[in-house]
Protein backbone atom coordinates (compact mmCIF):
# COMPACT_ATOMS: atom_id res chain seq x y z
CA UNK A 1 0.00 0.00 0.00
CA UNK A 2 1.67 3.36 -1.50
CA UNK A 3 1.28 6.42 1.82
CA UNK A 4 1.26 9.79 1.25
CA UNK A 5 2.50 11.74 4.41
CA UNK A 6 1.82 15.29 4.49
CA UNK A 7 5.10 17.02 5.46
CA UNK A 8 3.54 20.05 7.59
CA UNK A 9 5.61 23.37 7.52
CA UNK A 10 5.60 26.52 9.26
CA UNK A 11 7.31 29.61 8.74
CA UNK A 12 9.72 27.81 6.38
CA UNK A 13 10.76 25.09 8.34
CA UNK A 14 9.66 21.50 8.40
CA UNK A 15 7.63 20.39 11.31
CA UNK A 16 9.37 18.15 13.74
CA UNK A 17 5.58 16.19 13.62
CA UNK A 18 6.00 15.72 10.05
CA UNK A 19 9.45 13.64 10.63
CA UNK A 20 7.06 11.67 12.95
CA UNK A 21 4.15 11.03 10.73
CA UNK A 22 7.27 9.81 8.00
CA UNK A 23 8.20 7.57 10.33
CA UNK A 24 5.07 6.28 11.01
CA UNK A 25 4.37 5.93 7.46
CA UNK A 26 7.82 4.47 6.73
CA UNK A 27 7.58 1.79 9.94
CA UNK A 28 4.42 0.55 7.79
CA UNK A 29 4.98 0.33 4.96
CA UNK A 30 8.46 -1.70 5.47
CA UNK A 31 5.80 -4.32 6.88
CA UNK A 32 3.19 -3.84 4.28
CA UNK A 33 4.87 -2.97 1.17
CA UNK A 34 4.55 0.07 -0.62
CA UNK A 35 6.19 3.47 -1.05
CA UNK A 36 6.42 6.67 0.90
CA UNK A 37 5.55 9.84 -0.36
CA UNK A 38 6.12 13.21 1.29
CA UNK A 39 4.14 16.01 0.41
CA UNK A 40 5.22 19.60 1.34
CA UNK A 41 3.20 22.35 0.48
CA UNK A 42 6.32 25.36 0.84
CA UNK A 43 9.55 25.55 0.65
CA UNK A 44 10.95 24.93 3.58
CA UNK A 45 14.38 24.10 5.63
CA UNK A 46 14.64 20.04 5.96
CA UNK A 47 12.68 18.74 3.38
CA UNK A 48 16.12 16.79 2.40
CA UNK A 49 15.84 15.30 6.03
CA UNK A 50 12.42 13.37 5.65
CA UNK A 51 14.52 11.25 3.14
CA UNK A 52 16.39 9.78 6.97
CA UNK A 53 12.77 9.00 8.38
CA UNK A 54 11.87 6.85 5.45
CA UNK A 55 10.24 9.14 2.84
CA UNK A 56 10.94 7.33 -0.98
CA UNK A 57 10.10 10.45 -2.89
CA UNK A 58 9.38 13.99 -1.33
CA UNK A 59 6.82 15.97 -3.61
CA UNK A 60 6.17 19.66 -3.06
CA UNK A 61 3.93 22.27 -4.15
CA UNK A 62 4.81 25.75 -5.21
CA UNK A 63 1.85 28.16 -5.41
CA UNK A 64 1.44 31.21 -3.96
CA UNK A 65 -2.28 30.22 -2.80
CA UNK A 66 -0.32 28.11 0.14
CA UNK A 67 1.53 30.79 0.99
CA UNK A 68 -0.64 30.84 4.39
CA UNK A 69 -2.28 27.73 5.76
CA UNK A 70 -5.19 27.33 4.06
CA UNK A 71 -6.61 23.76 5.19
CA UNK A 72 -9.22 22.94 2.42
CA UNK A 73 -5.90 23.96 0.01
CA UNK A 74 -4.16 21.59 1.57
CA UNK A 75 -6.30 18.97 2.16
CA UNK A 76 -7.24 19.03 -1.94
CA UNK A 77 -3.14 19.05 -2.87
CA UNK A 78 -3.10 15.68 -0.70
CA UNK A 79 -6.01 14.38 -2.17
CA UNK A 80 -4.45 14.93 -5.71
CA UNK A 81 -0.98 13.40 -4.23
CA UNK A 82 -2.82 10.39 -3.46
CA UNK A 83 -4.32 10.25 -7.12
CA UNK A 84 -0.98 10.33 -8.38
CA UNK A 85 0.78 7.82 -5.99
CA UNK A 86 -2.06 5.54 -6.24
CA UNK A 87 -2.01 5.66 -2.38
CA UNK A 88 -4.73 4.02 -0.27
CA UNK A 89 -2.95 5.66 2.93
CA UNK A 90 -2.48 9.15 4.17
CA UNK A 91 -0.59 10.24 7.18
CA UNK A 92 -0.84 13.22 9.11
CA UNK A 93 0.13 14.58 12.31
CA UNK A 94 -2.46 14.84 14.75
CA UNK A 95 -1.31 17.97 15.68
CA UNK A 96 -3.14 21.46 15.05
CA UNK A 97 -2.47 21.63 11.66
CA UNK A 98 -3.92 17.97 11.35
CA UNK A 99 -7.06 18.89 12.77
CA UNK A 100 -7.92 21.33 10.60
CA UNK A 101 -6.77 18.67 7.20
CA UNK A 102 -7.21 15.59 8.32
CA UNK A 103 -11.14 15.66 8.51
CA UNK A 104 -11.55 17.37 5.14
CA UNK A 105 -9.41 15.44 3.32
CA UNK A 106 -11.51 12.53 4.92
CA UNK A 107 -14.82 14.25 3.54
CA UNK A 108 -13.33 14.91 0.21
CA UNK A 109 -12.09 11.53 -0.35
CA UNK A 110 -14.99 9.43 1.17
CA UNK A 111 -11.98 8.37 3.54
CA UNK A 112 -12.19 6.29 7.12
CA UNK A 113 -10.14 8.80 9.73
CA UNK A 114 -8.72 7.60 13.06
CA UNK A 115 -7.44 10.81 14.72
CA UNK A 116 -4.81 10.51 17.21
CA UNK A 117 -3.35 6.85 16.64
CA UNK A 118 -0.82 5.76 19.09
CA UNK A 119 -0.13 2.80 17.42
CA UNK A 120 0.85 1.08 13.93
CA UNK A 121 -2.26 -0.30 11.90
CA UNK A 122 -2.99 -3.52 12.81
CA UNK A 123 -4.03 -5.52 9.66
CA UNK A 124 -4.90 -9.16 11.04
CA UNK A 125 -8.73 -8.38 10.72
CA UNK A 126 -9.05 -5.20 8.40
CA UNK A 127 -7.05 -2.20 9.07
CA UNK A 128 -7.39 -1.21 12.93
CA UNK A 129 -5.67 1.44 14.28
CA UNK A 130 -5.63 2.51 18.17
CA UNK A 131 -6.08 5.50 19.51
CA UNK A 132 -6.70 7.10 22.65
CA UNK A 133 -10.12 7.86 23.34
CA UNK A 134 -11.63 9.41 26.82
CA UNK A 135 -9.33 11.77 27.60
CA UNK A 136 -6.59 9.49 27.57
CA UNK A 137 -8.77 7.14 30.24
CA UNK A 138 -9.07 4.29 27.41
CA UNK A 139 -8.24 3.59 23.71
CA UNK A 140 -10.37 2.37 21.15
CA UNK A 141 -9.43 -0.36 18.29
CA UNK A 142 -10.56 1.30 15.34
CA UNK A 143 -11.48 -0.68 11.89
CA UNK A 144 -11.25 1.57 8.59
CA UNK A 145 -13.55 0.26 6.12
CA UNK A 146 -13.49 3.05 3.71
CA UNK A 147 -10.47 2.52 0.63
CA UNK A 148 -8.91 5.73 1.96
CA UNK A 149 -7.11 5.38 4.69
CA UNK A 150 -6.59 8.68 7.06
CA UNK A 151 -4.22 7.96 10.23
CA UNK A 152 -3.58 11.28 12.16
CA UNK A 153 -0.88 10.04 14.72
CA UNK A 154 -0.90 11.60 18.03
CA UNK A 155 2.31 13.75 18.40
CA UNK A 156 5.40 11.96 20.45
CA UNK A 157 3.43 8.61 20.69
CA UNK A 158 5.35 6.62 17.54
CA UNK A 159 9.36 6.26 18.57
CA UNK A 160 10.88 8.13 15.24
CA UNK A 161 13.26 5.57 13.34
CA UNK A 162 15.59 6.23 11.33
CA UNK A 163 15.60 4.55 7.54
CA UNK A 164 17.35 6.32 5.31
CA UNK A 165 16.47 6.26 1.67
CA UNK A 166 17.73 8.41 -1.31
CA UNK A 167 15.05 10.44 -1.58
CA UNK A 168 14.49 12.97 -4.58
CA UNK A 169 12.58 16.07 -3.94
CA UNK A 170 10.45 16.82 -6.96
CA UNK A 171 7.75 19.75 -7.73
CA UNK A 172 4.21 18.45 -8.27
CA UNK A 173 1.08 20.88 -9.18
CA UNK A 174 -2.11 20.32 -8.05
CA UNK A 175 -5.20 22.31 -9.35
CA UNK A 176 -6.19 24.11 -6.53
CA UNK A 177 -9.40 26.20 -5.44
CA UNK A 178 -9.84 28.99 -3.79
CA UNK A 179 -9.76 29.80 -0.26
CA UNK A 180 -12.18 31.82 1.51
CA UNK A 181 -10.38 32.42 4.68
CA UNK A 182 -7.68 35.55 4.56
CA UNK A 183 -4.50 35.29 7.51
CA UNK A 184 -3.83 38.60 8.19
CA UNK A 185 -1.77 37.87 11.29
CA UNK A 186 0.44 35.63 12.61
CA UNK A 187 1.24 36.24 16.80
CA UNK A 188 4.08 33.36 17.49
CA UNK A 189 4.90 32.70 21.34
CA UNK A 190 8.54 33.52 22.24
CA UNK A 191 9.02 30.38 23.60
CA UNK A 192 11.80 28.42 21.75
CA UNK A 193 10.15 25.06 22.96
CA UNK A 194 6.38 24.52 22.48
CA UNK A 195 4.60 22.37 24.93
CA UNK A 196 2.82 20.80 22.83
CA UNK A 197 6.07 19.29 21.72
CA UNK A 198 8.33 19.21 24.45
CA UNK A 199 10.18 15.81 25.81
CA UNK A 200 10.04 17.08 29.16
CA UNK A 201 7.73 19.65 31.06
CA UNK A 202 7.82 21.12 34.53
CA UNK A 203 4.43 22.35 35.90
CA UNK A 204 3.28 24.37 38.66
CA UNK A 205 -0.16 25.21 40.10
CA UNK A 206 -1.68 27.25 43.11
CA UNK A 207 0.63 25.48 45.62
CA UNK A 208 3.22 28.07 44.08
CA UNK A 209 1.51 30.61 45.71
CA UNK A 210 1.88 33.86 43.42
CA UNK A 211 3.37 34.84 40.11
CA UNK A 212 6.58 36.01 41.94
CA UNK A 213 7.51 32.59 42.83
CA UNK A 214 7.88 31.19 39.35
CA UNK A 215 11.68 31.89 39.35
CA UNK A 216 12.31 28.19 40.60
CA UNK A 217 10.14 26.22 37.64
CA UNK A 218 11.83 28.37 35.35
CA UNK A 219 14.99 27.66 36.86
CA UNK A 220 14.56 24.06 36.91
CA UNK A 221 13.34 23.54 33.82
CA UNK A 222 16.18 25.30 31.90
CA UNK A 223 18.39 22.53 33.98
CA UNK A 224 16.17 19.75 32.80
CA UNK A 225 15.94 21.19 29.04
CA UNK A 226 12.17 21.34 30.12
CA UNK A 227 9.22 23.51 29.13
CA UNK A 228 6.93 24.86 31.83
CA UNK A 229 3.44 24.05 31.84
CA UNK A 230 0.57 25.44 34.58
CA UNK A 231 -2.81 24.57 35.99
CA UNK A 232 -5.67 25.84 34.91
CA UNK A 233 -6.40 28.22 37.98
CA UNK A 234 -3.33 30.03 37.80
CA UNK A 235 -3.50 30.98 34.10
CA UNK A 236 -7.59 31.92 35.01
CA UNK A 237 -5.80 34.52 38.05
CA UNK A 238 -3.06 35.52 35.34
CA UNK A 239 -0.29 34.32 37.15
CA UNK A 240 1.30 32.56 33.87
CA UNK A 241 -0.06 32.89 30.06
CA UNK A 242 -2.74 30.91 28.73
CA UNK A 243 -0.78 29.46 26.60
CA UNK A 244 0.63 27.53 28.95
CA UNK A 245 -2.46 25.66 30.66
CA UNK A 246 -2.36 22.10 30.63
CA UNK A 247 -5.62 19.91 31.16
CA UNK A 248 -8.97 19.54 29.77
CA UNK A 249 -9.97 22.68 28.69
CA UNK A 250 -6.28 24.00 27.90
CA UNK A 251 -3.44 22.46 25.79
CA UNK A 252 -3.19 18.09 26.08
CA UNK A 253 0.28 16.81 25.98
CA UNK A 254 2.36 14.05 26.27
CA UNK A 255 5.68 14.87 27.22
CA UNK A 256 8.27 12.01 28.14
CA UNK A 257 8.27 13.34 31.47
CA UNK A 258 5.54 15.87 33.55
CA UNK A 259 6.65 16.88 36.82
CA UNK A 260 3.64 18.58 38.64
CA UNK A 261 4.48 20.57 41.02
CA UNK A 262 2.06 22.30 43.42
CA UNK A 263 -0.94 20.58 41.88
CA UNK A 264 -3.50 18.52 43.21
CA UNK A 265 -4.63 16.65 40.53
CA UNK A 266 -8.29 17.29 39.55
CA UNK A 267 -9.42 14.78 37.13
CA UNK A 268 -9.93 17.92 34.36
CA UNK A 269 -6.06 18.61 34.60
CA UNK A 270 -5.01 15.00 34.48
CA UNK A 271 -7.40 14.54 31.39
CA UNK A 272 -4.84 16.55 29.85
CA UNK A 273 -1.68 15.06 31.19
CA UNK A 274 -2.96 11.60 32.11
CA UNK A 275 -0.76 10.13 28.94
CA UNK A 276 2.82 11.41 29.71
CA UNK A 277 4.98 8.54 30.43
CA UNK A 278 6.58 9.21 33.62
CA UNK A 279 4.43 11.34 36.01
CA UNK A 280 6.33 13.26 38.77
CA UNK A 281 4.33 14.59 41.89
CA UNK A 282 5.61 17.10 43.96
CA UNK A 283 3.24 18.19 46.81
CA UNK A 284 2.68 19.05 50.47
CA UNK A 285 -0.35 16.92 50.59
CA UNK A 286 0.27 13.17 50.85
CA UNK A 287 -3.51 13.12 49.99
CA UNK A 288 -3.18 14.85 46.81
CA UNK A 289 -5.22 12.34 44.41
CA UNK A 290 -2.09 13.49 41.85
CA UNK A 291 -0.19 10.71 43.70
CA UNK A 292 -2.31 7.82 42.38
CA UNK A 293 -1.35 8.66 38.99
CA UNK A 294 2.18 9.12 39.27
CA UNK A 295 5.42 7.17 38.58
CA UNK A 296 7.35 8.92 41.38
CA UNK A 297 6.68 11.49 44.19
CA UNK A 298 8.12 13.84 46.79
CA UNK A 299 5.89 14.65 49.71
CA UNK A 300 7.44 18.35 50.88
CA UNK A 301 7.10 21.99 50.24
CA UNK A 302 8.13 22.94 46.87
CA UNK A 303 10.14 26.46 48.36
CA UNK A 304 12.60 23.81 50.33
CA UNK A 305 12.17 20.60 47.22
CA UNK A 306 12.95 22.34 43.75
CA UNK A 307 15.85 24.40 44.89
CA UNK A 308 17.56 21.36 46.04
CA UNK A 309 16.43 19.70 42.88
CA UNK A 310 17.78 22.63 40.65
CA UNK A 311 21.33 21.90 42.96
CA UNK A 312 21.01 18.57 42.22
CA UNK A 313 20.47 18.89 38.25
CA UNK A 314 23.78 21.22 38.34
CA UNK A 315 26.11 18.78 39.57
CA UNK A 316 24.50 16.15 37.54
CA UNK A 317 25.03 18.81 34.38
CA UNK A 318 21.47 17.73 32.98
CA UNK A 319 21.49 20.92 31.05
CA UNK A 320 24.13 19.64 28.80
CA UNK A 321 22.70 16.78 27.79
CA UNK B 1 -27.46 35.95 12.09
CA UNK B 2 -28.61 32.96 11.63
CA UNK B 3 -26.42 30.36 13.89
CA UNK B 4 -26.29 26.75 14.02
CA UNK B 5 -24.67 24.98 17.26
CA UNK B 6 -23.51 21.25 16.99
CA UNK B 7 -23.57 19.55 20.45
CA UNK B 8 -22.79 16.25 21.31
CA UNK B 9 -23.70 14.37 23.94
CA UNK B 10 -20.51 12.95 26.52
CA UNK B 11 -20.20 10.99 29.64
CA UNK B 12 -19.51 13.82 32.42
CA UNK B 13 -15.61 14.45 32.76
CA UNK B 14 -15.82 12.63 36.45
CA UNK B 15 -17.13 9.47 35.17
CA UNK B 16 -15.67 6.15 35.37
CA UNK B 17 -14.93 4.54 32.19
CA UNK B 18 -15.44 1.06 31.58
CA UNK B 19 -16.68 -1.23 29.09
CA UNK B 20 -19.01 -4.47 28.31
CA UNK B 21 -20.05 -7.23 25.82
CA UNK B 22 -16.15 -8.49 25.61
CA UNK B 23 -14.57 -4.81 25.95
CA UNK B 24 -17.01 -3.81 22.71
CA UNK B 25 -19.55 -1.09 24.53
CA UNK B 26 -18.83 1.67 26.71
CA UNK B 27 -20.46 0.81 29.85
CA UNK B 28 -23.24 3.64 30.68
CA UNK B 29 -24.47 1.73 33.95
CA UNK B 30 -24.59 4.58 36.63
CA UNK B 31 -22.79 7.49 33.80
CA UNK B 32 -24.07 10.56 34.19
CA UNK B 33 -24.27 12.59 30.03
CA UNK B 34 -23.75 16.13 29.69
CA UNK B 35 -23.38 18.74 26.58
CA UNK B 36 -19.79 17.97 25.50
CA UNK B 37 -17.86 20.82 27.20
CA UNK B 38 -16.01 22.55 24.51
CA UNK B 39 -20.26 22.61 22.38
CA UNK B 40 -21.36 23.80 25.12
CA UNK B 41 -18.66 26.65 27.28
CA UNK B 42 -17.29 27.66 23.57
CA UNK B 43 -18.93 27.36 20.57
CA UNK B 44 -22.74 27.59 21.92
CA UNK B 45 -22.19 29.97 24.55
CA UNK B 46 -20.47 32.34 21.72
CA UNK B 47 -22.98 31.70 19.42
CA UNK B 48 -25.38 33.11 21.69
CA UNK B 49 -23.43 35.89 22.35
CA UNK B 50 -23.32 37.24 18.54
CA UNK B 51 -27.38 36.53 18.78
CA UNK B 52 -27.28 39.19 21.06
CA UNK B 53 -25.56 41.76 20.03
CA UNK B 54 -26.60 41.28 16.25
CA UNK B 55 -30.11 39.83 16.30
CA UNK B 56 -30.66 36.11 14.44
CA UNK B 57 -31.29 32.85 16.31
CA UNK B 58 -29.55 30.05 17.79
CA UNK B 59 -30.28 26.35 16.90
CA UNK B 60 -28.63 23.41 18.38
CA UNK B 61 -28.35 20.36 16.34
CA UNK B 62 -27.26 16.98 17.94
CA UNK B 63 -27.37 13.35 16.08
CA UNK B 64 -28.82 10.64 18.23
CA UNK B 65 -31.24 8.23 19.55
CA UNK B 66 -34.29 9.89 22.32
CA UNK B 67 -32.42 8.81 24.94
CA UNK B 68 -30.62 12.41 24.00
CA UNK B 69 -33.45 14.50 24.51
CA UNK B 70 -32.53 15.25 28.07
CA UNK B 71 -29.18 16.69 27.25
CA UNK B 72 -30.20 18.59 24.33
CA UNK B 73 -32.87 20.42 26.83
CA UNK B 74 -29.90 21.68 29.24
CA UNK B 75 -28.33 23.92 25.79
CA UNK B 76 -32.23 25.01 25.54
CA UNK B 77 -31.87 26.10 29.06
CA UNK B 78 -28.43 28.06 28.73
CA UNK B 79 -30.51 30.01 25.74
CA UNK B 80 -30.56 28.44 22.05
CA UNK B 81 -33.96 28.86 20.44
CA UNK B 82 -34.57 25.59 19.21
CA UNK B 83 -33.41 22.13 18.84
CA UNK B 84 -32.74 19.57 16.16
CA UNK B 85 -31.86 15.89 16.75
CA UNK B 86 -31.27 13.82 13.78
CA UNK B 87 -33.20 10.39 14.70
CA UNK B 88 -29.35 8.19 13.82
CA UNK B 89 -26.84 6.45 15.58
CA UNK B 90 -23.67 8.67 15.76
CA UNK B 91 -20.48 5.87 15.43
CA UNK B 92 -18.41 7.45 12.57
CA UNK B 93 -17.59 11.04 12.13
CA UNK B 94 -17.89 10.92 8.35
CA UNK B 95 -21.41 9.25 8.52
CA UNK B 96 -22.51 11.72 11.10
CA UNK B 97 -21.01 14.95 9.08
CA UNK B 98 -22.86 13.85 6.34
CA UNK B 99 -26.19 13.82 8.48
CA UNK B 100 -25.50 17.46 9.85
CA UNK B 101 -24.17 18.58 6.10
CA UNK B 102 -28.03 17.38 4.70
CA UNK B 103 -29.80 18.67 7.36
CA UNK B 104 -27.63 22.19 6.98
CA UNK B 105 -27.73 22.53 3.51
CA UNK B 106 -31.51 23.63 3.04
CA UNK B 107 -31.18 25.57 6.19
CA UNK B 108 -28.33 28.46 4.59
CA UNK B 109 -27.17 29.11 7.81
CA UNK B 110 -24.42 32.01 8.64
CA UNK B 111 -22.68 29.90 10.84
CA UNK B 112 -22.38 26.22 11.59
CA UNK B 113 -20.39 25.93 15.23
CA UNK B 114 -18.38 22.60 17.07
CA UNK B 115 -16.40 22.53 19.91
CA UNK B 116 -12.87 21.57 19.14
CA UNK B 117 -13.10 17.94 19.87
CA UNK B 118 -15.23 15.68 22.73
CA UNK B 119 -14.38 14.65 25.47
CA UNK B 120 -15.53 10.84 24.77
CA UNK B 121 -14.07 10.20 21.26
CA UNK B 122 -11.63 12.91 20.99
CA UNK B 123 -11.69 13.27 17.16
CA UNK B 124 -11.67 16.64 16.33
CA UNK B 125 -13.16 15.37 13.33
CA UNK B 126 -17.06 16.30 12.77
CA UNK B 127 -16.72 19.96 11.93
CA UNK B 128 -14.49 19.63 8.84
CA UNK B 129 -16.15 17.27 7.60
CA UNK B 130 -19.39 19.34 7.81
CA UNK B 131 -17.75 21.74 6.07
CA UNK B 132 -15.98 20.27 3.10
CA UNK B 133 -19.39 18.82 2.76
CA UNK B 134 -21.23 21.89 2.60
CA UNK B 135 -17.84 23.69 0.25
CA UNK B 136 -17.43 26.29 3.51
CA UNK B 137 -14.27 27.51 4.94
CA UNK B 138 -13.21 25.57 8.37
CA UNK B 139 -11.66 27.53 10.98
CA UNK B 140 -10.64 24.64 13.16
CA UNK B 141 -9.59 25.46 16.85
CA UNK B 142 -10.46 29.15 16.99
CA UNK B 143 -10.04 31.10 20.27
CA UNK B 144 -11.74 34.50 19.05
CA UNK B 145 -14.71 34.89 16.80
CA UNK B 146 -15.88 38.82 16.31
CA UNK B 147 -18.81 39.47 13.71
CA UNK B 148 -19.29 42.64 12.01
CA UNK B 149 -22.40 42.31 9.97
CA UNK B 150 -21.77 39.46 7.30
CA UNK B 151 -17.88 39.77 8.27
CA UNK B 152 -16.13 37.69 11.15
CA UNK B 153 -12.63 38.19 12.79
CA UNK B 154 -11.15 34.95 14.25
CA UNK B 155 -8.88 34.05 16.46
CA UNK B 156 -6.99 30.34 15.48
CA UNK B 157 -4.71 28.45 17.52
CA UNK B 158 -1.53 26.91 15.55
CA UNK B 159 1.66 25.04 16.72
CA UNK B 160 3.36 27.58 18.57
CA UNK B 161 0.90 30.75 18.26
CA UNK B 162 -1.78 32.38 17.16
CA UNK B 163 -3.53 33.28 13.73
CA UNK B 164 -5.73 36.27 12.59
CA UNK B 165 -7.84 35.15 9.93
CA UNK B 166 -10.89 37.52 8.22
CA UNK B 167 -13.49 35.04 7.16
CA UNK B 168 -17.00 36.06 5.52
CA UNK B 169 -20.07 33.95 6.29
CA UNK B 170 -20.95 31.57 6.08
CA UNK B 171 -17.78 29.69 7.46
CA UNK B 172 -17.56 26.36 9.54
CA UNK B 173 -15.82 27.45 13.08
CA UNK B 174 -14.53 24.34 16.02
CA UNK B 175 -14.39 26.73 19.23
CA UNK B 176 -11.37 26.34 21.84
CA UNK B 177 -10.64 28.08 25.35
CA UNK B 178 -11.11 31.72 24.88
CA UNK B 179 -13.46 31.91 22.71
CA UNK B 180 -16.45 32.59 25.83
CA UNK B 181 -17.18 32.36 29.46
CA UNK B 182 -19.37 29.12 30.68
CA UNK B 183 -23.11 29.90 31.41
CA UNK B 184 -24.89 28.52 34.35
CA UNK B 185 -28.57 28.10 33.22
CA UNK B 186 -30.76 29.77 35.42
CA UNK B 187 -34.51 28.48 36.60
CA UNK B 188 -36.30 30.55 34.09
CA UNK B 189 -33.82 29.02 31.25
CA UNK B 190 -34.83 25.55 32.68
CA UNK B 191 -38.54 26.14 32.59
CA UNK B 192 -38.61 27.65 28.95
CA UNK B 193 -36.62 24.65 27.43
CA UNK B 194 -38.88 22.69 28.58
CA UNK B 195 -41.72 23.79 25.94
CA UNK B 196 -38.88 25.24 23.38
CA UNK B 197 -39.07 22.97 20.01
CA UNK B 198 -37.09 20.14 19.27
CA UNK B 199 -37.80 18.75 16.31
CA UNK B 200 -36.97 15.24 15.15
CA UNK B 201 -35.50 14.77 11.69
CA UNK B 202 -35.32 11.74 10.09
CA UNK B 203 -31.50 10.17 8.57
CA UNK B 204 -30.82 9.93 5.41
CA UNK B 205 -28.93 7.10 4.24
CA UNK B 206 -24.85 7.00 4.79
CA UNK B 207 -22.20 4.28 5.40
CA UNK B 208 -19.81 4.52 8.48
CA UNK B 209 -16.14 4.62 7.08
CA UNK B 210 -15.09 3.52 10.70
CA UNK B 211 -16.19 1.39 13.60
CA UNK B 212 -14.86 0.80 17.37
CA UNK B 213 -14.33 -2.91 17.11
CA UNK B 214 -13.13 -2.98 20.67
CA UNK B 215 -12.18 -0.90 23.66
CA UNK B 216 -8.89 -1.29 26.17
CA UNK B 217 -8.14 0.27 29.48
CA UNK B 218 -4.35 1.28 30.20
CA UNK B 219 -2.58 -0.86 32.12
CA UNK B 220 -2.74 -0.19 36.19
CA UNK B 221 -0.69 2.26 37.14
CA UNK B 222 1.63 1.07 40.18
CA UNK B 223 2.02 2.56 43.19
CA UNK B 224 3.94 5.75 43.31
CA UNK B 225 7.63 5.59 44.57
CA UNK B 226 8.41 8.05 46.99
CA UNK B 227 11.09 9.80 47.45
CA UNK B 228 12.12 11.64 50.77
CA UNK B 229 12.17 15.37 50.37
CA UNK B 230 15.29 15.96 52.39
CA UNK B 231 17.03 14.13 49.40
CA UNK B 232 15.77 15.28 46.25
CA UNK B 233 18.69 13.96 44.44
CA UNK B 234 17.53 10.75 44.36
CA UNK B 235 14.63 11.46 42.09
CA UNK B 236 17.04 12.73 39.63
CA UNK B 237 18.71 9.29 39.93
CA UNK B 238 15.67 7.13 39.43
CA UNK B 239 14.70 9.61 36.37
CA UNK B 240 18.51 8.90 35.02
CA UNK B 241 18.63 4.85 35.95
CA UNK B 242 15.50 3.65 36.39
CA UNK B 243 12.78 5.62 34.01
CA UNK B 244 16.04 6.49 31.76
CA UNK B 245 14.34 9.60 30.39
CA UNK B 246 16.89 12.26 31.56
Amino acid sequence: MNVIVYANTNQNKVHKSAFEATSYASQFASKHGGKVTALATAEAEGLEELGKYGADKVLQINDSKLADFKPELIAQALKAAAEAEQAEVVVLSHDLSGKSVAPILAALTKGGLVSGAVDLPNTDDGFVVKKAVFSGKAFAHTKINAEMKIISVMPNSIEKKENSKESNIESFDAALGDSRLNVVEQKMESTDLPLTEADKVVSAGRGLKGPENWEIIEELAKELGAATACSRPVSDMDWRPHHEHVGQTGVAIRPNLYIAIGISGAIQHLAGVNQSKVIVVINTDPEAPFFKSADYGIVGDAFDVVPKLIEAAKEMNLASN
Amino acid sequence: MKILVCISKVPDTTAKIAFTENNTKFDTNGVQFIVNPYDEWYALVRGLEIKEAQGGSVTVLNVGGAENDPTIRKALAIGADDAVRINFEAKDALATATQIAEFAKAENYDMVLFGKETIDYNGSQVGGMVAALLDQPFISNASKLEMDGNKGKVERDIQGGKEVIEVEAPFVLSAAKGMAEARIPNMRGIMAARTKPLKVVEASASADATEVVSYELPPAKGDVKLVDADNPAELLELLRNEAKII
